[in-house]
């Protein structure tokens, strides 16, 4: 076999590999929609789930209660993944996150505004004040991001240090929102802060689909240019990259995937962190492969997370954002100690 | 082909470390930059290929290249830099592949790619990937990512620093081959004797400014040796007629 066909199967089993990681995605949807407290017979669900006519209480549990959890799980999973991948590679670390630079703490600070003070943005229903602020707030974060770190060339080191004096920054104001905020109304926060799909609803899981569709194309479009920065700044520039808008354009598609996930779910570390490590263990880092790979990875774990939530404690709906550090976690450090020692 | 770098002037912070240093007119050929440490012979290689910042005028042919956009002056200058960076796990071959790709389609980028590995002797590192290399297996293929988009001029940040040297020879021999066949070479090296046996032309950087320019013979003397790095050196030629260095002692005089 020439080295030529060897590099050409390589890419052959990398997209089978995406394939794969894509009917994962599909079967854990499926049995995140298939489990839950209500002891539906599984012919029924799948009944309900292909349209066919069941008892009224089925289809609405199905269609109402199960499905939007499920759906949003797979896409808050694939949007924070996908955020983690393109900000590992712009950032030149592999410890970047969406929540590294603030994101989340800016979100939950919005969060509190809406629940502590009632300060929301005016003309919106009721409902989405919470989500609106967050969203607000995490957007506003990384827009400032960006300004400051212009104003030092924007370079990967200057970004991270004023992500995390925005991070303590929106996290000492929450503290003192939590501070002055009534028992009620602190109960509220603690239960958004921990990331919950209970309150899900189809239009939000709609806004996350649009931002995934709105954001994909253009991350996979930059595939070369992200791989290439892989080599370093000044590489990728030699190579006829220009670093700076490849950095701004990712790094707003990073804060439309994680602060429209965040707001519609709260905080939910981890995914964005092990999400893109797992799928560099699958397919490597080209990015026309690592991208849809991470997407893909976040997207199975958190919807396994969103199933486990149920079915740790029997009957009793966990935070899913407990459930992805506490079970997950583990997995992932014996994934990443099982990659080194091979 | 002529490569005119005039007025180049880089500051870092407040530091000048390049003060308005102009070249003469650079035509095929392999040029070597020399100087001491922090003179500014690196700096020099990246201002012109514009990973600088910097003022003055960096022009091929007339046409200025500072004002090209970036994927088009890719397409004529090759950059090599010192070292790769060690925490990449991508594989060899698609380093390259994305050196070519990275500023737009390239037609069998792959193949393209995996020549130039042939051509450097290295394919057999195609499927390794870059962060279990050596740093002087990655300094060859920082060496295949500049050469594989066939650029009119070449830039090499001592392109030798880690090889061992069959791999200094191999690399060396490429950077020749590229020189004859009409290409601007311009090479950072600390190894007067190799820019004496290899280069066209050096071109010595003190202290931000040209110091001295012309061929190896022209410029490699003992009073720039003295003057510059502050050594007693001898310049001598020995079998086949080649110029060797011989130091002897940091130079004590005024």
């Amino acid at each position: 076999m020439t080295a030529l066909d060897r590099y050409r199967n390589l890419g052959r089993r990398r997209a089978f590999l995406v394939a794969a990681l894509a009917l994962a995605a599909l079967a854990a949807l499926l049995l995140d929609i298939l489990t839950g407290p209500a002891s539906l017979p599984l012919a029924d669900t799948l009944a309900a789930l292909l349209g066919q006519e069941v008892p009224r209480g089925t289809q609405v549990i199905v269609w109402q209660v199960r499905l939007p959890v499920a759906v949003m799980a797979l896409l808050v999973g694939a949007a924070l993944a996908l955020a983690g991948a393109e900000m590992q590679t712009v950032l030149e670390n592999p410890l970047a996150e969406p929540f590294t630079l603030g994101v989340s703490s800016a979100a939950a600070l919005g969060a509190a505004l809406a629940i502590v003070l009632g300060v929301t943005v005016p003309f919106l229903p009721p409902t989405w004040g919470v989500s609106a602020n967050a969203f607000l707030l995490a957007l506003g974060a990384l827009a400032l991001l960006q300004m400051l770190g212009r104003l030092r060339g924007g370079g990967p080191e200057m970004l991270i240090l004023f992500g995390i004096a925005l991070n303590f920054t929106a996290a000492a104001l929450l503290s003192l929102l939590q501070f002055i905020a009534s028992a009620d109304a602190l109960q509220q926060l603690v239960f958004w802060t921990m990331g919950s799909l209970a309150a899900t609803r189809w239009e939000g899981a709609l806004m996350i689909a649009l931002i995934l569709v709105a954001c994909t194309p253009f991350a996979i479009r930059a595939a070369w240019r992200l791989t290439a920065l892989r080599m370093g700044e000044e590489q990728a520039r030699s190579f006829g990259v220009d670093t700076r808008s490849l950095r701004r354009w990712a790094l707003v598609r990073v804060s439309l995937l994680a602060a429209g996930a965040v707001s519609m779910v709260g905080v939910i570390g981890f995914v964005g962190l092990a999400g893109p490590h797992i799928a560099r263990m699958l397919v490597g880092e080209d990015h026309r492969f690592f991208l849809p790979a991470s997407l893909l990875t976040g997207a199975v774990v958190l919807s396994l997370a969103s199933t486990a939530s149920k079915l740790v404690v029997p009957g009793v709906l966990l935070p899913i954002g407990l459930v992805t550090s506490l079970i997950g976690l583990p997995i992932f450090f014996a994934l990443i100690l099982g990659g080194r020692t091979r | 082909m002529i490569l005119s770098v005039q007025g180049i002037t880089v500051r870092y912070g407040k530091r000048l470390v390049l003060d308005a240093l102009s070249l003469p007119d650079l035509g095929p050929g392999l040029t070597v930059l020399a100087g001491p440490n922090a003179a500014g012979k690196s700096t020099l290689l990246r201002a012109i290929a514009n990973l600088a910042a910097h003022s003055g005028s960096v022009m091929l042919d007339g046409v200025d290249l500072g004002r090209q956009p970036p994927a088009q002056r890719a397409a004529t200058l090759g950059f090599m830099p010192q070292a790769l960076p060690s925490g990449s796990s991508l594989i060899v071959l698609e380093s390259v592949i994305a050196a070519l790709r990275a500023s737009g389609e390239a037609p069998r980028a792959d193949a393209a790619a995996l020549a130039v590995l042939e051509r450097l002797g290295i394919e057999a590192l195609a499927f390794r990937r870059l962060d279990q290399l050596s740093g002087g297996q990655r300094q060859m293929v920082g060496l295949a990512q500049a050469l594989v988009r066939n650029p009119r001029v070449l830039l090499l940040d001592e392109p030798t620093s880690a090889l061992d040297l069959a791999y200094q020879t191999r690399l060396l021999t490429e950077l020749r081959r590229q020189a004859d066949a009409g290409r601007i070479v311009i090479a950072v090296l600390h190894d007067l004797s190799l820019a004496a046996q290899w280069a066209d032309r050096i071109a010595v950087i003190a202290d931000g400014r040209l110091h001295s320019t012309g061929t190896p013979a022209d410029v490699l003397t003992r009073d720039m040796l003295a003057r510059v790095y502050r050594v007693d050196a001898r310049v001598e030629t020995c079998g086949r007629g080649r110029t060797v260095i011989l130091v002897d002692a940091e130079y004590r005089g005024g």
